[in-house]
């Protein structure tokens, strides 16, 4: 009796210890994720979440923090795409390709030569949420908390530059500096979020929230807020479905983000017909 | 007017923004080269020139959201900019008010915000979402945010385009008032010569390097043609000639019989040194009604 009451316990304890975490990484990830979908950058971010396999792999090669590798990786992708977009040689989209899947690769040769660790790839490609330690926590509600802060701090030269580089940069707003800026919080949300719904569904946490909250926001503040509720609230009912079905963490976060927009779509249909398709998006 | 210019050389002071033989290439190829000028304060210059003459290109030189391969830019220190730039995609993704397009850059009090967007006649759309409005109306958002600034440059490339007859005009002469009221200089594009000639002091005709430049000769000639022809749009000569014309390929055929690849004033095809002062175009443009006009 008092042995399965012990139990019982613990299991609140972890199950509560991801909800708590889930919902701070959702918190984190809206706002981001907004201007990843306004800015179209959502290649980029997967691009930055599978070079964060070979952070992994760096990490246990050199014996260092985790975080550290995984942002130091992100770091120098975001500085390589940078540079080599400045050249022009490709398109944007194709030089990511490259980065994405060769940095991926990397880090999974880098791990199959390390024969004397094991690890657990299915844990960092889809997340364990249901591990998060108290440290985990700290971390993620206290980086979540510094890269919130950060983009109150850039808020308006963020989205000045998303509408156009060209004003912001005219009317000194060094967009240039901000979109460095941007890459760096970026980096350093997805090392963070990575123990949660891991590297492949990362993103998905980043623009599935966002283009939730487009369907309900009628100025970018708004969108930003909304897409972190809209986040949280995937968190809250993606976890509780895993224990009520017994399904994997992460993807059930995911899977729930999906139904939320999905509930968005009809929701917005039934409001209105009038609303346009949504491509009307270049204007000369 | 090149000779006020080179004795604004001299001045200095008072110079919002000048360029001193600026010059861009990319890819091996000089998208404009050898262009100077200067905007005083009150002072409204305006760029002409076919499409791809590098228009656009010499405004970003001239308020450094393009930096010169050759040559020199220099921008009083501290100078406020109001940039209307010819193109501006907003993915639609982004959900933007009128009113919140209008503190894009800068924070803007409420009666400023109504006053610019109530300037350029679209005070009823200040909760409209940007991407239903029209191109008139949205080109009328972006001046009125321009403005709102209180720039001492305000910098306007094609800023009529989408809109109607009746209100262009109205536009210029809003720009007009604008110059007088606040003596920003202004930095302007347009393809349409009737405009140059009625608010202009300098109007510098661009094919990838300066052609010519001068006073609109030309103002006195359209205001007859308004008394002659009254409210409608009628055709008036804006006399100029070329030294030198483009070639298809791009590669420019000089008045002597030679061909160079691009064409520069100190190349040595031009006659003068002042290859500008040559130029006689001869332009038909469309003359316009500014009061008659305009429509109720």
């Amino acid at each position: 009796m008092r042995m399965r009451k012990r139990e019982s316990a613990v299991l609140d304890d972890f199950f509560t210890r991801a909800l708590v975490a889930g919902i701070g990484v959702a918190l984190t990830a809206g706002p981001l994720g907004c201007f990843v979908v306004w800015r179209r950058m959502a290649y980029f971010g997967d691009t930055i979440a599978h070079s964060a396999l070979l952070g992994v792999a760096l990490s246990l090669l050199l014996n260092i923090n985790l975080l550290v590798t995984v942002f130091a990786v992100a770091l120098v992708v975001s500085l390589l795409l940078l540079l080599l977009q400045r050249r022009q040689t490709l398109s944007a989209d194709a030089l990511l390709g490259i980065l994405s899947h060769s940095a991926l690769a990397i880090g999974l040769v880098m791990v199959a030569f390390m024969s004397w660790v094991r690890i657990d790839l299915i844990a960092f490609l889809f997340g364990d949420i249901l591990a998060v330690t108290r440290s985990d926590i700290a971390l993620i509600w206290g980086g979540g908390l510094f890269v919130l802060a950060a983009i109150a701090f850039l808020w308006r030269p963020l989205v000045a530059s998303t509408v156009s580089e060209e004003v912001a940069e005219a009317e000194g707003l060094s967009p240039e500096r901000t979109r460095l800026l941007f890459m760096l919080l970026m980096a350093l949300t997805i090392a963070i979020a990575m123990k949660i719904v891991g590297i492949m569904l990362i993103t998905s946490l980043l623009i599935i929230p966002a283009a939730t909250a487009r369907r309900f926001s009628t100025g970018p503040e708004a969108m930003a807020v909304l897409a972190s509720l809209i986040g949280a609230l995937a968190v809250v009912g993606g976890l509780f479905g895993s224990l009520h079905y017994d399904t994997p963490s992460g993807p059930s976060i995911v899977v729930a983000a999906l139904i939320l927009f999905i509930l968005s779509l009809f929701w917005m249909a039934g409001k209105s017909g009038t609303e346009p398709a949504g491509n009307k998006g270049v204007r000369s | 007017m090149l000779m006020r210019n080179r004795a604004e050389a001299h001045q200095g002071e008072d110079r919002l923004v000048s360029l001193d033989n600026a010059g861009i290439r990319r890819d091996g190829r000089w998208l404009v080269r050898g262009v100077e000028f200067s905007i005083r304060r009150g002072e409204v210059v305006t760029l002409i020139g076919p499409n791809g003459a590098g228009k656009s290109t010499t405004a970003k030189l001239a308020i450094g959201v393009l930096r010169a391969d050759e040559g020199s830019v220099s921008r009083m220190p501290g100078l406020t900019i109001g940039y209307v730039p010819q193109k501006l995609s907003i993915d639609w993704t982004m959900p933007l008010t009128v009113r919140r397009l209008m503190r894009l850059t800068a924070p803007l009090p409420e009666n400023e915000l109504v006053a610019a967007l109530t300037a350029t006649g679209i005070p009823h759309l200040a909760e409209a979402e940007v991407r239903h409005l029209s191109g008139g109306e949205f080109q009328r958002a972006l001046l009125a945010r321009a403005i709102a600034r209180k720039p001492d440059l305000l910098v306007l490339d094609e800023p009529v385009q989408g809109v109607d007859f009746a209100g262009e005009s109205a536009l210029y002469d809003l720009i007009r008032f604008i110059r007088q009221s606040t003596g920003c200089g202004i930095l302007m594009i347009s393809h349409d010569l009737h405009m140059v000639m009625a608010g202009t002091d300098t109007v510098i005709c661009l094919n990838g390097h300066v052609c010519c430049r001068g006073t609109p000769e030309a103002v006195s000639q359209s205001s007859d043609y308004l008394k002659l022809f009254g409210n409608t749009r009628s055709l008036a000569v804006y006399s100029h000639h070329h030294d030198h014309t483009h070639l298809p390929d791009g590669r420019v055929l000089h008045e002597d019989g030679s061909i160079t690849d691009h064409c520069h004033p100190e190349d040595g095809h031009h006659a003068h040194g002042d290859h500008s002062h040559e130029h006689h175009h001869e332009h038909h443009h469309h003359a316009h009604a500014k009061e008659g006009e305009r429509r109720a």
